[in-house]
C-alpha cells in the first residue's frame, strides 16, 4: 500500500486501454486469486450477520450498484433471509446519469434501477458494490438516493476494498481489504455473470525504470 | 483484463467480462463498459441510425423510465450547466413542450427561441441565428423549420449537436423513436412485426422517418394512402405500398394514422373530407381488423372524425396519450447519448 495517487487520473494510459475494451497487450501482470468460490461465499455470511448485528430488528433495504453489486445484493438478500425468516427487499440503483464524469467519456448504456416497492423512506438502505476505489460511485449513489427518498440510514457494503480513495468515503462492511497500487487491477468475478466466482488480483510487473525512477510504485 | 504473464497460476478459462477498476473515475468499478454504437454527431435523419445505436437510444429511454419512476425528485443532475436550445422556426405545442422538459429532467438550461414572424428571408435569417447561437455556446440546438434540410444546414454552422425536430416535409427523428419505443413496449421485438401507415404521407416527415427507423428495427412497414397522397420516388423507400386499406390492416400489429396536412396542401388532393374519411379514415370495424393485441397511434395533433374517429381514437388499443409521454423519455435518452463524451480523449 503506498501514497495516494497525486491527482484523480483519468489520462492513465492503462486505463485508455481498458475504456476502449482492448486488453492492455504487452503489459506484463501477475495474477493472484484473493478469493475462490467458498471464500467468497463465508465473506457474504460474515457480511450478513454484520448486518444484522449492525441494524437489529430495523426494516433493511439492499440496493446493489449494477452490474455485480447487484448480484451480491441479492446474495446478500438470501442469507439476511436465512438468518431472519423475513424477507429482505432488495433493489438496483444505476447510478451513471449521476457520475461526475459524463463529459469526459463516451456515452455508456444505461443499467436498471429498480427500487422495491416498499420504497426507501425511514429503511436503513445498504448499498452494495463488488469493488469500492476511488468513492466516486458511491458518491453518486449517495446523490441518487436522494432523488429516490430519504432513507434514515444509508450504510455501504462492498466485497473488496482496495484503496485509492478521491473522496471522504468508507465502508461500514468489507469483506477483504486489499491493499493495491494505482496501476493493479482487481477483478471481481460472479457465477451470475462470468461461470465463476473469485476475486484476481492482477498486479502490474514493474519496469526497470519505474522501479529505479520512482521507487515504490508497482512494488508490493 | 486478459494477461499473458506466465504467472498465471490457475489455467482456467479467463471469465470475459472482468471487471477492472483502473480509473479514477466514477466507474462503478466492478462492471465492465459494455461496447456501446457509436451515435451520430447530430440527429439529423433516422436514417442516420443504425439498428445499434437506435436501440441503444430505445433502451437507454426504458432505462430512464425506469429510474425516473416514482421517484421524489424527478429530475436527474446528467446536463447541469450544458445548454440546449429550442430554435422553433414552425408552430409546434408537443415537440417543443417534451423537448423542454426532457432537457429541463436532465437539468440543462432552456432557451425556447420562436422565430415566429421574422421577416428576414429564410436562409438568411437561419445563418444569422446560427451565429448568435454559436456566440451564446449552445450545447445542442433543437430545430424545427419548415423548409426540408435546415437543421442539416445549420448543422455545418454551430458547434453544438442539431436535433431535427421537424423539417418540412423532410424528417422527424425523435417522432420516429417515440413511436418505435412504443411499439417495442406493446408489442416487444419489431421483427417481422407488420405495421401499417396510413394517410397523408406525401407531407409527412413522420411517415418518413418512421419508415426508416422502423425497418432499420426489422419491422415490414406498409404505407397506406390516396395515390394523389403518395410521395414521388416512394419505391425507394424500405416499404411497402397499398391503396387497399382493409386488406392492409387485416392482421397487422400496429396502425399508424396520419395528420392530413392542410396547411400544406396547396392543390386538391383528395375530393372531400367526408371521401377521405370513407377511403383512409379509422373506424372501428376497421380497427377490428387488427390483430387481437394491437395498437392504434397517431403522432398528433388528430383531425378527430376525419383521419381517426373519436370513439377509436378514445378507445383500448390507442396509445395516442403515452406516445406524448414516451416522446419526453425518448428526447432524454437522445439528449444524454449526444450530449455525454464530448471532451472524449481530454481532461
Amino acid at each position: 500500500m503506498h501514497a495516494r495517487p497525486a491527482q484523480a487520473s483519468t489520462s492513465n494510459a492503462r486505463s485508455v486501454a481498458q475504456s476502449v475494451a482492448q486488453p492492455a497487450a504487452g503489459a506484463p501482470e501477475i495474477l493472484t486469486e484473493i478469493l475462490g468460490g467458498a471464500q467468497i461465499a463465508r465473506t457474504i455470511d460474515r457480511i450478513a450477520h454484520q448486518i444484522l448485528e449492525r441494524n437489529g430488528e430495523q426494516p433493511i433495504v439492499l440496493l446493489g450498484i449494477p452490474t455485480r453489486g447487484v448480484h451480491l445484493a441479492k446474495r446478500l438478500a438470501d442469507r439476511l433471509t436465512a438468518f431472519t425468516g423475513r424477507p429482505i427487499p432488495v433493489g438496483s440503483l444505476d447510478i451513471t446519469l449521476y457520475r461526475d464524469d459524463l463529459r469526459r467519456r463516451p456515452p455508456r448504456a444505461l443499467e436498471e434501477t429498480r427500487i422495491p416497492a416498499g420504497g426507501l423512506d425511514n429503511a436503513t438502505v445498504v448499498l452494495v458494490d463488488d469493488v469500492l476505489y476511488s468513492g466516486r460511485t458511491i458518491r453518486a449513489a449517495l446523490d441518487a438516493l436522494r432523488d429516490h427518498g430519504r432513507p434514515a440510514v444509508v450504510q455501504l457494503a462492498v466485497l473488496v476494498d482496495r484503496g485509492h480513495r478521491q473522496l471522504p468515503i468508507r465502508a461500514d462492511y468489507v469483506g477483504k481489504n486489499i491493499p493495491t497500487a494505482f496501476g493493479d487491477d482487481v477483478a471481481v468475478h460472479l457465477v451470475e455473470i462470468d461461470g465463476l466466482d473469485s476475486v484476481e488480483l492482477a498486479r502490474a510487473v514493474p519496469t526497470r525504470e519505474e522501479i529505479t525512477g520512482r521507487p515504490g510504485e508497482g512494488t508490493s | 483484463m486478459t494477461t499473458t504473464a506466465a504467472h498465471v497460476p490457475t489455467a482456467r478459462p479467463t471469465p470475459t467480462p472482468t471487471s477492472t477498476a483502473p480509473t479514477g473515475a466514477a466507474a462503478p468499478t466492478g462492471s465492465t463498459e459494455p461496447v456501446v454504437p457509436t451515435m451520430p454527431r447530430h440527429l439529423l435523419s433516422a436514417g442516420d441510425l443504425t439498428r445499434g445505436s437506435a436501440e441503444l437510444i430505445l433502451d437507454t429511454a426504458e432505462r430512464i423510465d425506469q429510474a425516473m419512476a416514482g421517484r421524489e425528485v424527478r429530475k436527474l443532475p446528467t446536463l447541469r450547466g450544458r445548454t440546449v436550445v429550442n430554435l422553433f422556426f414552425e408552430d409546434s405545442t408537443r415537440t417543443r413542450i417534451s423537448f423542454e422538459l426532457a432537457a429541463k429532467r436532465l437539468s440543462a438550461d432552456v432557451i425556447n427561441f420562436s422565430a415566429k414572424g421574422s421577416s428576414v428571408s429564410k436562409g438568411e435569417s437561419l445563418k444569422d441565428t446560427a451565429w448568435t447561437l454559436q456566440a451564446m455556446g449552445a450545447d445542442a440546438v433543437v430545430c424545427r423549420h419548415s423548409a426540408s434540410g435546415a437543421p442539416q444546414q445549420l448543422s455545418g454552422w454551430v458547434d453544438g449537436h442539431v436535433i431535427n425536430a421537424g423539417d418540412g416535409t423532410h424528417e422527424h427523428p425523435t417522432q420516429a423513436l417515440l413511436d418505435a419505443f412504443t411499439l417495442r413496449r406493446h408489442l416487444g421485438r419489431l421483427d417481422g412485426r407488420r405495421i401499417v401507415v396510413v394517410g397523408d404521407v406525401l407531407h409527412s416527415r413522420v411517415a418518413r422517418s418512421n419508415v426508416l427507423l422502423l425497418s432499420t428495427l426489422g419491422a415490414q412497414v406498409t404505407l397506406v394512402a390516396p395515390p394523389t397522397l403518395v410521395p414521388v420516388g416512394v419505391d425507394a423507400w424500405p416499404a411497402q405500398v397499398s391503396y387497399d386499406l382493409d386488406g392492409a390492416l387485416t392482421g397487422a400489429d400496429a396502425v399508424m394514422m396520419l395528420r392530413v396536412q392542410r396547411e400544406r396542401m396547396s392543390g386538391a388532393f383528395f375530393p372531400t373530407e367526408r371521401e377521405y374519411s370513407r377511403g383512409y379514415g379509422l373506424d372501428e370495424r376497421r380497427r377490428a381488423l387488427l390483430a387481437d393485441d394491437a395498437i392504434v397511434m397517431h403522432p398528433g395533433p388528430m383531425n378527430r372524425g376525419m383521419e381517426i374517429t373519436p370513439g377509436v381514437a378514445d378507445g383500448v388499443n390507442s396509445v395516442i396519450v403515452e406516445q406524448v409521454a414516451n416522446g419526453v423519455t425518448v428526447r432524454m435518452a437522445v439528449l444524454y447519448l449526444l450530449l455525454s463524451g464530448e471532451m472524449d480523449g481530454g481532461l
